[in-house]
C-alpha cells in the first residue's frame, strides 16, 4: 500500500504535510547540527487521529516520530528519514482542571506554561519548569522526563504527571497511572516517563498541580570566581535549608544574558541565585538564616528581590541565558551533565581545562542545587572542524560527569546526541534489558527509531 | 533460600522455579509464599554502602530496615521524607519499595515513588541490571527504579537501591482538631491543602492530625495561623512519638492500602466501618478490614493492596492491560516471580 495514499485517508490536505518547503521545519529540532527529511508530517487534532497513524504506521512498517514543539536539545524529536512526523501542537486543550484534586487533564501538544496559567486563579500551578516552557509541551516534556530550576525539592516531570493515556507502538491504547499521589501496583506510569518516545505516544495526561507558594525570597549573589558560588551552595545546604532553586551563571554566561534581555545584573566570574519559597513566617526566618550564610561566603554583592517584578527579572536573565548565547557565538552545543553536588568545583576547573586544550569557548549556566550542568559549547559550524571538536569537548565533558559518579542528562535525555555515551553509563547488560523491553512493545523498532540506544 | 550475596541471588533466581521475596515480613499477604513457590529470604542481603549526606543521597543493599537507614540519617539531621510505614516493625527498603508505601509524612515532599533515584535488580533470567543513578537528577535510560514502586516483585528482585533524603525540620509541632461531623473535617482539609504542612491526616470519625516542620523561630507564628484556620485545634505535647505510632499501621484483621482522594473520603467512609487513617490530605487510606468488607471493595471495582491477613490475590484490580503484560514477558519471560 501507498503510505501517502493510506494517509490521505486519515488526514485531509491541510493536514497532511509533503511538500519540501513545508517540510522544512520539521527537519530539525533544537539539536540542529542534525537534520533528517521525512516522507510526511501529520498534524493530528484527535486521539482518535493519532491512534489510527499509529496503527498505519505499524501496518506498513513506517517509523514514526511524535513532536510538540521542536524544543528537544538532544535531538529527540529528529524525523527518521522518510518516516512519519506525528506533531501534536494542534492537540492542545486542557481537557479538564479540578482545583478541589488538584489536578489538570491535558492533551500532549498543551505548553508546559499554559497549565500554570490556566491553575493560576484557584492558587495552584504546575511545578515542573524547564527553561523552554513557554514553547515546550507537555508530551514532550513526559517523554523526557524534563527538569527545570526546581528539581532537588520537587522532583522532575516523572513526580509531577499522575497518569496518562497512551498509545503504544503496537497500536493498542492503556491507561497508565491515575489521578492520586498514591496508587497500588506497578508503576507503569513512571517506566513510560522519561522513555523519549520509544514506547509509545502519550494522548492525554494527568499533572498534578500544587499550591502557589505563598511566599518566595528571591536573592543574588555576586563572586569573584565560579568556585565561590559552588561553595556558598555546599554552605547553603550545609545549613540545613532546601531552596525551591539554586542557579549559577558563570561571566560568559552573565555577558550573554545582560547583552539579549537587560536583567541588570553586577559584573561578575559567577552569580548565584537562590530562591526560598513558601509560608510567609517561615521564608521569612530562612530568609535571616540565608543572609547570614551568604554573607560569610564570600559575596561581595548581594541583591534581594524586593518586588515580583524585581523577581522576574532575576529569573528572567537566567531563563534566556541559552537562546542569549546565541549572540556569542553562531552556533553553540548545550549539554547537561549531572555531577554530585560536592564535585561540582573540580567539574568546573576540568571544564575551563578543557576548554582551553580545545581552543573553544564554553559558557555555564547551571542548576546548581541538583549539580545539574549546562556547559554551552560555542562554536562555528562554517569554519572546517570546529562542529567536530565541539563535539569532542562535549564528549569529555559528559565522560567526566560519569567519571564523578553521575550521570550524562539531567532532563534533556539521550536522544541523538548521547546514544554513545549511555553505552558508558550501563553496561552492555543494563542496556539490553531496556532494548528487550522496547522490542516487546514495539518489534519493528518503528517509535523514534535511532534514539537512545547506541544501535538505535 | 536466604543469599547473602548477589552472585547468590543471580544463582537463586537462575535454580528456582517460582520465587518469592520476602525479608522483613512485615507485610505476610505480599511475602507468604503460595503453593509451589520457593520462598527468597533477603534479609541477609543488608547494610548502607554509600552515603553522602552533603549530596542528600544513599544507597543500600535492599533488605537492609528501614529502621536502620533512618538511625543513621537521623545523626546527620537527615530522614527518608516519604516516611516508610511498618519502619519499627522490620520493614526493609526493598520490601517498602516492592508494596510502594509511604506513611503520613509524604504529605509535605512525596512519596518512595518521587525520592527513588536508582535500582540493582536481578531479572527472571538471573541478569543483573542497574537502572536510575546515584544523583538526585538524572534522566538517562529507562525508569526501571520507577517501575519497581508497587510491583511487588514482578520483574525482578531488588539488590541494590539509591534513594535521595532531606533534612529533618529543626524543629516540628503537631495540632489535633476533633469536630463533630465529616463533613465539618473534610471542608478544613480542604482549606489545609494550600499550606506548607508535613502531615495532614485524618482519623474517623471526624479528627485532623496536621503537623508542622520548620525553623523554630517561625514555629509558634505559623501554629497560631493554622489554628486560626481551623477555628481551633490543640498542641499535641508528644509530637515526634505520635508520628512514630501513626505508622505502625497496627490495622487488622486485614490491613489494606485504599489510595483515595479527599472528594471520594464520604464514598469510603460509607464501606469502611474498622480502624482506619487517611494520610496526606485523603490521598490514601491504611484501614483495617474484615475478609467480607474486602469482598466487598472487589464487588464495587474500589482498587486496593493487602498488607496482612491471608489473601490469595493481595492486589486488586490485578494488572492484565498490554503494557504490564510485555514489560512482564521481556523482564520475566519464564514467569518466575509474582502476578505471573
Amino acid at each position: 500500500m501507498d503510505p501517502l495514499k493510506a494517509l490521505r485517508a486519515i488526514y485531509p490536505p491541510s493536514r497532511l504535510l509533503t511538500r519540501e518547503a513545508e517540510l522544512v521545519p520539521y527537519e530539525s529540532d533544537a539539536l540542529t547540527a542534525y537534520r533528517a527529511r521525512p516522507l510526511a508530517v501529520v498534524l493530528p487534532e484527535t486521539e482518535e487521529e493519532v491512534v489510527r497513524t499509529v496503527r498505519l504506521c505499524r501496518e506498513l512498517g513506517l517509523p514514526f516520530v511524535a513532536r510538540g514543539s521542536g524544543t528537544s536539545l538532544s535531538g529527540g524529536s529528529l524525523p527518521v528519514e522518510g518516516g512519519v512526523v506525528i506533531a501534536l501542537n494542534r492537540m492542545n486543550r486542557i481537557l479538564r482542571l479540578d482545583p478541589v484534586r488538584r489536578i489538570a487533564v491535558v492533551e500532549p501538544g498543551v505548553v508546559n506554561l499554559e497549565v500554570s496559567k490556566a491553575a493560576f486563579p484557584y492558587g495552584l500551578y504546575y511545578a515542573p519548569d524547564p527553561s523552554s516552557q513557554p514553547v515546550s509541551t507537555i508530551g514532550g516534556n513526559l517523554a523526557f522526563n524534563s527538569g527545570g530550576a526546581h528539581c532537588l525539592r520537587y522532583g522532575m516531570t516523572a513526580n509531577h504527571v499522575l497518569g496518562a493515556k497512551v498509545v503504544l507502538a503496537t497500536g493498542e491504547v492503556v491507561h497508565l497511572g491515575g489521578e492520586g499521589l498514591e496508587g497500588v501496583g506497578p508503576d507503569l506510569l513512571g517506566l513510560f516517563v522519561g522513555s523519549e518516545g520509544l514506547l509509545g505516544i502519550a494522548l492525554q495526561v494527568t499533572l498534578r498541580l500544587l499550591p502557589r507558594p505563598e511566599r518566595y525570597h528571591t536573592l543574588l549573589a555576586a563572586y569573584e570566581t565560579l568556585e565561590g558560588a559552588g561553595e556558598a551552595v555546599s554552605r547553603v545546604i550545609g545549613a540545613g535549608l532546601l531552596p525551591g532553586a539554586m542557579e549559577i551563571m558563570d561571566r560568559l554566561a552573565i555577558e550573554a544574558a545582560e547583552a539579549a534581555v537587560g536583567a541588570g545584573y553586577p559584573q561578575a566570574e559567577a552569580l548565584l541565585i537562590v530562591e526560598l519559597e513558601g509560608e510567609a513566617p517561615e521564608v521569612e526566618a530562612e530568609a535571616r538564616l540565608l543572609e547570614e550564610v551568604i554573607a560569610q561566603s564570600g559575596a561581595y554583592e548581594v541583591r534581594v528581590a524586593r518586588t515580583e517584578e524585581e523577581r522576574q527579572r532575576i529569573w528572567k536573565g537566567r531563563k534566556a541565558a541559552f537562546s542569549a548565547v546565541g549572540r556569542l557565538s553562531p552556533d553553540y552545543l548545550v549539554q547537561d551533565g549531572v555531577v554530585p553536588r560536592s564535585r561540582l568545583g573540580e567539574a568546573l576547573r576540568e571544564i575551563q581545562r578543557l576548554s582551553q586544550a580545545y581552543g573553544l569557548r564554553v559558557a555555564n549556566v547551571f542548576h546548581a542545587g541538583d549539580g545539574n550542568l549546562h556547559p554551552l559549547v560555542l562554536y562555528d559550524g562554517k569554519k572546517p572542524g570546529e562542529l567536530e571538536r565541539a563535539e569532542a569537548l562535549a564528549g569529555e565533558i559528559l565522560r567526566l560527569c560519569i567519571r564523578l559518579g553521575g550521570s550524562v542528562t539531567g532532563e534533556h535525555g539521550v536522544g541523538m546526541e548521547k546514544r554513545a555515551y549511555l553505552a558508558e553509563m550501563f553496561s552492555p547488560q543494563d542496556l539490553e534489558a531496556m532494548e528487550r523491553v522496547r522490542l516487546e512493545v514495539d518489534p519493528g523498532r518503528l517509535a523514534n527509531r535511532g534514539k537512545v540506544f547506541p544501535g538505535g | 533460600m536466604r543469599p547473602r550475596s548477589v552472585e547468590e541471588v543471580q544463582e537463586a533466581v537462575r535454580q528456582a522455579g517460582r520465587l518469592r521475596v520476602q525479608a522483613g515480613g512485615t507485610k505476610p499477604a505480599l511475602s507468604a509464599p503460595r503453593e509451589g513457590e520457593e520462598v527468597l529470604d533477603l534479609s541477609g542481603l543488608r547494610g548502607v554502602l554509600e552515603y553522602a549526606p552533603e549530596e542528600f543521597v544513599f544507597t543500600a543493599l535492599a533488605g537492609t530496615p528501614v529502621a536502620e537507614v533512618e538511625a543513621l540519617l537521623r545523626a546527620h539531621g537527615q530522614h527518608l521524607p516519604f516516611h516508610p510505614p511498618l519502619a519499627h516493625e522490620g520493614a526493609t527498603l526493598g520490601g517498602t519499595v516492592a508494596a510502594g508505601l509511604s506513611g503520613p509524612l509524604r504529605h509535605r515532599f512525596g512519596g518512595v515513588r518521587d525520592f527513588i533515584l536508582g535500582v540493582r535488580f536481578v531479572d527472571g533470567e538471573g541478569r543483573l541490571v542497574r537502572a536510575g543513578g546515584k544523583v538526585v537528577k538524572n534522566a538517562a535510560g529507562f525508569g526501571f527504579h520507577r517501575l519497581m514502586v508497587g510491583s511487588l516483585g514482578a520483574f525482578g528482585v531488588m539488590v541494590e537501591l539509591s534513594f535521595k533524603v532531606f533534612p529533618y525540620p529543626r524543629s516540628t509541632a503537631t495540632l489535633r482538631l476533633a469536630l463533630g461531623r465529616l463533613e465539618e473535617a473534610l471542608e478544613r482539609m480542604e482549606r489545609l491543602l494550600a499550606l506548607d504542612l508535613m502531615a495532614l491526616d485524618l482519623e474517623p470519625p471526624a479528627t485532623l492530625w496536621v503537623r508542622l516542620g520548620g525553623l523554630p523561630e517561625s514555629l509558634p507564628l505559623r501554629v497560631e495561623r493554622l489554628q486560626a484556620l481551623l477555628g481551633g485545634g490543640e498542641v499535641v505535647e508528644e509530637d515526634e512519638a505520635y508520628w512514630e505510632e501513626a505508622r505502625r499501621l497496627a490495622y487488622g484483621p486485614l490491613l489494606v492500602k485504599i489510595p483515595a482522594k479527599l472528594p471520594e473520603i464520604p464514598r469510603l467512609e460509607a464501606l469502611l466501618a474498622g480502624p482506619r487513617r487517611y494520610i496526606a490530605g485523603g490521598e490514601a487510606v491504611y484501614a483495617g478490614l474484615e475478609p467480607e468488607e474486602r469482598e466487598r471493595l472487589k464487588a464495587l471495582g474500589v482498587p486496593h493492596l493487602v498488607l496482612k491477613g491471608e489473601v490469595p490475590d493481595p492486589l486488586f484490580p490485578p494488572p492484565q492491560d498490554p503494557f504490564f503484560l510485555k514489560v512482564k514477558r521481556a523482564l520475566d519471560p519464564r514467569g518466575r516471580f509474582p502476578l505471573s
